[in-house]
């Protein structure tokens, strides 16, 4: 006799029937309906009718009637939530059994009858429970109050049961602190900023010692927690590593991806010269080589994070490439991840293992996977120069074989293989030439193209092979379009005899009869080229271009570290931070690996040691991701078309703009990897602009000269911060500050790659802000910017931009563009660079202004231990263009009457009380007066940040 | 944590649901559906598939599709592993694990899952504790309910449950005190077209069958145990004398269990057991091709293979052979292409063959790949990698008990590429 019976019918009705079966007075036979209503339950049927008649039976002391019945009401009681409460008085007596199995099965059943009012009675039973003398007990009402913070939040705090579940962390049973370490992780992932698990050195202790003996789960539990301990130096750091190691010979491999995770965190910490460090690399690679013997689905979870260890530390896996190699039954997602790690652990000692094996998968049937390893082949060539050659001979036996797919993929990567090798393997040119016929995706079409352009001088009938793409040009992809009229310009300039008619026709298709903008601007600016100054569009089409990096597809190093704290998590299966696709406003915590500090050298505590301090230092005026969007919108985000500029630089402005912006467009929309390159922006257009930003400084030079004794070195400029840090720009990390020297403002950049690909056509611009600040000038960065190259640029600025009062009043909005990306910024900045340099009042005008202010406008400020005597105060603040008009003294205390003016006409006046003979007494009183109030509290953050420096 | 779980066959129906937290509706499941149409095959569906709202997570076996439903960031690993382990218990259970039983027994099955997971959280996991809590359905167990009344579900709290070895309950019983440890290895490995190894690399595990009265305290020591690359134990083994000693001590489970896996890769020597000698050849032009496979032992240290069964993934390409085998049985399938040669046993003085033509699509040219041939047998009494155990001995209990120990080796992943 079999369960299925219970899914037999009568014609009746089913739930008539059941009705009747329920309320019999035969146990036996209320039991059999209550199993036939689960059964139900189990294939999605809808039996909540039953819901009165069910809860009848949960009064027995039959131990499964009763499970079964909670099965039900767990399923059932939110559709009926006041039927639900007659459930209550059962629950809380249960609570109160002697058998322990009876009040866990209790407590936990009630946790999940997510119905309001039953948890208003849950909490009494649940303190109980909390407390129970049978740790089973213990360890249900653990869980169970994660369950009720799921329901109800705000209920759990006020009761408390944060505390009590803080305190089981303490407890002697190893399931216990498990389970409370799982609740507490569970609760604190929906209130990040709460700092629920209070990590120190004791409470890690606990949990190192319940790791040895708890089950399995709850060790996953604690090591994903011990994960987010930063240890205070090196020692502690190699203490725990040492107690989470024997997890790595566990057989659930969760755990043992979990305690990958801590080692490969905490190691950061470890000095390298360590022997510990040595001996931890070799104890990393055995469990995860078994891993890789596990079933697919873990196969390919392990693989993803192996994906990320290789990168982050390769010593760790490089003698194990042979368990990488793919069985030709692997399911297709392993074989994938397999290649992938394939070609990272490659290298000159293993690369002719691996080119076999490479060859051999080519010929599978699986057509994704033959064009994967395929382009593996390519990838090798490029990253081990010594196998090039073999590489390349490879992939023309591939070529041989002439299946499709094979051919095209092929073709795509010796494109590649050229742009790294130049000038090397240029003979197999024919064998590629053959093939031309059976290219039909534009991948490879445009790959072909772009080889016959780049080598046209060595094609003897290039002019043909190219026309004979042109008959059908407008049914090409972009792609394809854009490569071939730049193959057809290039082969014009290597040949201009022949080739004239041809590079005409391929003009007028590009520019008359295409719609395609981004086609009909290159076209034009070739054209153009070619009609005014032939030799500069040699200079251009034909430059140098740049080799291509070394690995293409690797994870940016700071996105690597956050994700090796994210090892054995969704988010190293996606290698997407979790902020990346976590769901909701649950704000995700930002994880970083920990410094590496030294036990004798580490006096700091940890927190305030990272490197990533000062970003948290920024002031956090970031409005919503919505409203900047929606401010910035109205921005002209391509090149700049520069506001009201300089006067001096007005006309070569005008040039650059053209050339400039024209050229950007080319370059945004380049093929990748292709001809991009060739249009490096031409030096002749960055000179002009170079030369108005030098001129201007020039200028400013003389002013410094004439202006005189007073002014030394302009005023305070405060030291660069952080902006933008490169995890939010795509690996571009911008810090900065103002500086004022002699009447220019100017913005002081300074602009690091931490990305690995080169960065080019920057570009700024501002938002409409309260003083009307705008670039003078366009952002100019000279030359490209590859890998971690930093380059510093001094913007100028005006401030006749268009004016909106922001909030706050200092806050400015930015928008940075490069080739990557546009970036989005704020910051805020000091107001005192808008002090303008005739700011002196005179001292009638003063008095009688002061007068005139209504005295609602004054504002009182204290600027804190500032041991400074008058005359200190008065020359630092003059540099700042805050000029004394009057000094008096008066019973003793200095008194100083400033005024300043702003870049917009609004005039401060101060009066500044000092008591220079009180060396006890080092505040200094201020007291502003202005037309616009607003502006006085800035006035007054200035005024400290240029005495407190 | 888990949020549900969907059992769908491979037609695509779901036939069970259990939810431990909220009810989430069974359409998102259709995102699973989606995965599963593209990917041609059942096997090649992607374990973790992303939705608007949930992540799904699967595993496939038995010819059933375990997805698990989570909603927050919840180590996948940990997903699987754990239905790795609700199939592993139903198999326990039910002797098998197939959709006909998990209806048979629904409700059993519901309980089984409800003891396993709270709130999402593993709860009993153990098929010792489960089973003191839910008894495994038996015809005399069935029976005797339905006569008595009596039910299934334990009422007493399960002893191993909260002790220090939770593994173990306690007043374990027995007349004929054994322990009996199988040693069994599997070899995966993957031999070129000229037969020399591309790679090899030994899976093996010890599995016991322990039945001793009281609470014994087992060790087990081995000849060579430096040969092993990478271990993992069963709970109840003390790592820090593993470390130390290289020895395997601990309070053993009651009945069935893993107590260890190891690892032996290609650093050491795998010696290979078997060769496939091969000639398949495909004519440009040609609709014959010519097959033929010879199979013999290598190193095998003087023990018989057994088990023999050749299987290959012939080229879309044939369409159908005419083979005649030495010894054993052989089927093609002209659908799927599959060939497989039922062997047997290996006679090293007359090596088993199959030999004959195939019959090839007229016209076309040669298939773009060669066939892989897939390899399974079993020698009985070797540990291919050597490995050995020296002795077993027990403390903590008087009597004396029987102790035996078996060794076998198996293909694992053995594939010969042609």
């Amino acid at each position: 006799m079999t369960d299925s019976k219970y899914f037999t019918t009568t014609k009746k009705g089913e739930i008539f029937e059941l009705k009747a079966e329920l309320n019999s007075d035969k146990k036996e036979k209320k039991k059999e309906a209550v199993k036939k209503v689960i059964a139900s339950m189990t294939v999605g049927k809808d039996v909540s009718a039953l819901f009165p008649d069910v809860v009848n039976c949960m009064q027995t002391d039959n131990l499964e009637l009763k499970k079964l019945v909670y099965l039900y009401l767990m399923n059932y009681a939110k559709s009926q939530p006041d039927m639900a409460i007659m459930a209550v008085n059962t629950f809380v007596k249960d609570c109160e059994d002697p058998n322990p199995l009876i009040r866990a099965l209790a407590v936990r059943t009630m946790g999940c009858i997510r119905v309001d009012k039953i948890t208003e009675y849950l909490c009494e039973p649940l303190r109980k429970c909390l407390k129970d003398e049978d740790p089973y007990v213990r360890k249900t009402a653990a869980v169970c109050v994660a369950k009720l913070h799921d329901i109800n939040a705000q209920l759990v705090e006020d009761q408390g049961f944060l505390d009590t579940l803080k305190d089981l962390i303490s407890d002697s049973n190893p399931m216990v602190v498990a389970n409370a370490v799982a609740a507490l992780s569970e609760i604190a992932e929906s209130h990040p900023s709460s700092n629920l698990l209070d990590l120190n050195p004791q409470s890690i202790n606990k949990l190192l010692t319940a790791l040895n003996e708890c089950t399995e789960w709850g060790q996953i539990f604690i090591l994903d927690c011990l994960a987010n301990y930063t240890p205070k130096d090196d020692r502690e750091a190699q203490s725990i590593c040492e107690r989470v190691t024997p997890r790595l010979s566990h057989a659930n491999s969760a755990v043992v991806l979990s305690a990958v995770k801590v080692l490969m965190k905490f190691m950061e910490m470890l000095s390298k010269d360590l022997d510990y460090y040595g001996t931890l690399l070799k104890k990393l690679a055995p469990p995860l080589v078994t891993l890789l013997s596990a079933e697919p689905e873990l196969q390919y979870v392990a693989l993803r994070n192996i994906n990320l260890i290789v990168q982050k530390r390769p010593e760790i896996l490089k003698h194990e490439m042979k368990v990488f190699f793919v069985k030709y039954n692997d399911p297709i997602y392993v074989k994938l991840e397999k290649l992938d790690i394939m070609i990272r652990l490659a290298s000159q000692a293993n690369i002719a293992q691996v080119l076999a094996e490479l060859k051999e998968y080519a010929t599978e049937v699986d057509v994704d996977f033959v064009r994967k390893a395929v382009r593996a082949i390519g990838r090798c060539a490029i990253k081990v120069e010594q196998s090039a050659e073999r590489c390349v001979s490879t992939l023309l036996d591939l070529i041989q074989t002439k299946v499709n797919y094979v051919v095209q993929e092929a073709i795509v990567v010796i494109k590649d293989i050229f742009r790294k090798y130049p000038n090397k393997y240029e003979s197999v040119i024919a064998t590629l030439c053959e093939n031309l016929d059976s290219l039909d995706e534009p991948e490879a079409r445009a790959a072909m193209i772009w080889i016959v352009g780049e080598y046209a001088e060595r094609i003897d009938n290039a002019d043909e092979l190219l026309e004979s793409f042109l008959e059908g040009f407008h049914d090409e992809s972009t792609q394809v379009q854009l490569q071939l009229l730049t193959a057809i310009v290039k082969l014009f300039l290597k040949k201009p005899t022949e080739t004239q008619e041809l590079v005409q026709q391929v003009l007028s298709l590009a520019t008359q009869d295409s719609d395609n903008p981004d086609l009909r601007d290159r076209g034009y600016i070739y054209w153009r080229l070619l009609s005014t100054d032939p030799v500069a569009a040699k200079e251009v089409v034909l430059a140098e271009k740049p080799l291509i990096s070394e690995e293409t597809d690797l994870i940016e190093p700071t996105l690597l570290d956050e994700l090796i704290c994210y090892i054995g998590t969704l988010a190293s299966v996606y290698h997407k931070p979790p902020s990346a696709f976590v769901e909701g406003g649950r704000g995700v915590v930002h994880k970083s690996l920990p410094p590496r500090t030294a036990s004798s050298e580490s006096t700091e505590s940890p927190e305030t040691a990272p490197a990533g301090a000062p970003s948290s230092e920024q002031p956090d005026v970031i409005p919503t991701q919505g409203d900047l969007l929606g401010d910035l919108l109205n921005l002209d985000l391509g090149p700049p078309v520069s506001g009201p500029p300089l006067a001096t630089s007005s006309v070569q402005m005008g040039a650059v703009d053209l050339l400039g912006g024209g050229l950007d467009s080319l370059m945004g929309d380049e093929p990748e990897g292709i001809g991009g390159p060739n249009f490096v922006a031409p030096p002749a257009a960055a000179v002009p602009a170079n030369l108005g930003a030098s001129m201007g400084s020039g200028l400013s030079d003389l002013f410094d000269l004439t202006s005189g004794v007073g002014t030394l070195s302009g005023s305070y400029v405060a030291p660069k911060a952080v902006w933008l840090p490169a995890m939010k720009a795509k690996g571009l990390e911008i810090s900065g500050t103002f500086t004022r020297q002699v009447g220019s403002i100017s913005m002081d950049l300074q602009l690091t790659n931490k990305a690995l690909q080169v960065m080019t056509d920057f570009a700024i611009q501002f938002n409409r802000n309260s003083f009307g600040l705008a670039p003078a000038a366009p952002l100019q960065v000279h030359a490209p910017l590859s890998p971690n190259q930093t380059v510093e640029i001094s913007l100028p600025l005006n401030t006749v931009g268009s004016v909106m009062k922001m909030e706050p009043l200092n806050n400015l909005q930015v928008a940075v563009k490069n080739n990557i990306d546009v970036f989005y910024f704020s910051t805020l900045y000091p107001l005192h660079i808008l002090f303008v340099e005739d700011g002196k009042m005179d001292r009638q005008m003063f008095l009688a202004t002061w007068k005139d202010i209504p005295n609602e406008n004054e504002a009182q400020f204290q600027i804190r231990d500032c041991p400074l005597n008058a005359e200190a105060v008065s020359g630092r603040l003059q540099s700042s263009n805050i000029f004394t008009v009057a000094k008096r003294n008066v019973e003793g205390q200095d008194m100083l009457y400033q005024s300043l003016k702003l870049t917009n006409g609004i005039w401060v006046l101060a009066e500044l009380r000092i008591q220079p003979g009180n060396p006890s007494f080092t505040d200094l009183e201020l007291s502003l007066k202005c037309r616009a109030p607003e502006v006085s509290q800035h006035v007054y953050q200035a005024y400290e940040t240029i005495l407190k420096n | 944590m888990i949020h549900s779980l969907f059992l769908i066959n491979s037609s695509g129906d779901i036939f069970l649901e259990k939810h431990w937290k909220s009810v989430v509706s069974r359409s998102v499941c259709d995102y699973f559906f989606e995965a599963q149409e593209r990917a041609t095959e059942a096997e090649n569906v992607p374990p973790v598939i992303p939705t608007p709202h949930h992540y799904l997570l699967s595993v496939y076996r038995h010819k059933i599709f375990f997805v698990a439903v989570i909603q927050t960031e919840v180590p996948p690993l940990f997903v699987i592993e754990f239905l790795h382990r609700v199939v592993d218990t139903f198999q326990d259970y039910f002797g098998v694990c197939s959709e006909p039983v998990i209806k048979d027994n629904v409700v059993v099955v519901y309980e089984v899952l409800e003891e396993m997971l709270d709130n999402g959280f593993p709860l009993a996991t153990e098929s010792n504790i489960l089973k003191e809590l839910i008894k495994p359905p038996t015809i005399l167990r069935t029976v005797v309910n339905t006569i008595t009344g009596s039910t299934n579900v334990g009422d007493q709290l399960p002893t191993g449950q909260l002790s220090v070895v939770p593994w173990r309950r306690t007043g374990v019983k027995y007349t004929n005190n054994e322990a009996y440890f199988d040693v069994i290895e599997e070899i995966d490995a993957i031999i070129d077209k000229s037969g020399s190894t591309i790679t090899a690399e030994i899976q093996g595990v010890i599995d016991a069958c322990v039945k001793l009265t009281g609470m014994p305290d087992l060790t087990l020591s081995f000849m060579n145990p430096r040969l092993l690359d990478d271990v993992s134990f069963h709970p109840c083994v003390r790592f820090k004398r593993w470390e130390s000693e290289r020895i395997l001590s601990f309070i053993p489970p009651d009945g069935n269990f893993r107590l260890l896996s190891y690892h032996v890769s290609a650093q050491n020597l795998v010696a290979i057991p078997v060769y496939v000698k091969h000639s398949i050849s495909f004519r440009d032009s040609s609709s014959l091709g010519r097959f033929e496979i010879t199979v013999g032992p290598k190193q095998t240290m003087g023990k018989t293979i057994e088990g023999v069964i050749v299987t290959s993934q012939m080229p879309k390409g044939v369409l159908n052979m005419s083979l005649t085998p030495s010894q054993g049985t052989h089927t093609f399938d002209p659908v799927t292409k599959m060939l497989s040669w039922d062997v047997g046993k290996i006679n090293p003085q007359k090596l088993p063959s199959l030999k004959g033509t195939m019959s090839l699509q007229a016209g076309a040219s040669k298939p773009d790949e060669n066939p892989t041939i897939n390899l399974q047998f079993k020698i009985q009494q070797l540990a291919i990698s050597g490995l050995k155990v020296n002795r077993l001995d027990m403390y903590g209990e008087k009597y004396k008990p029987f102790k035996g120990i078996k060794y076998m080796t198996k293909a694992g992943k053995f594939q010969v590429r042609t």
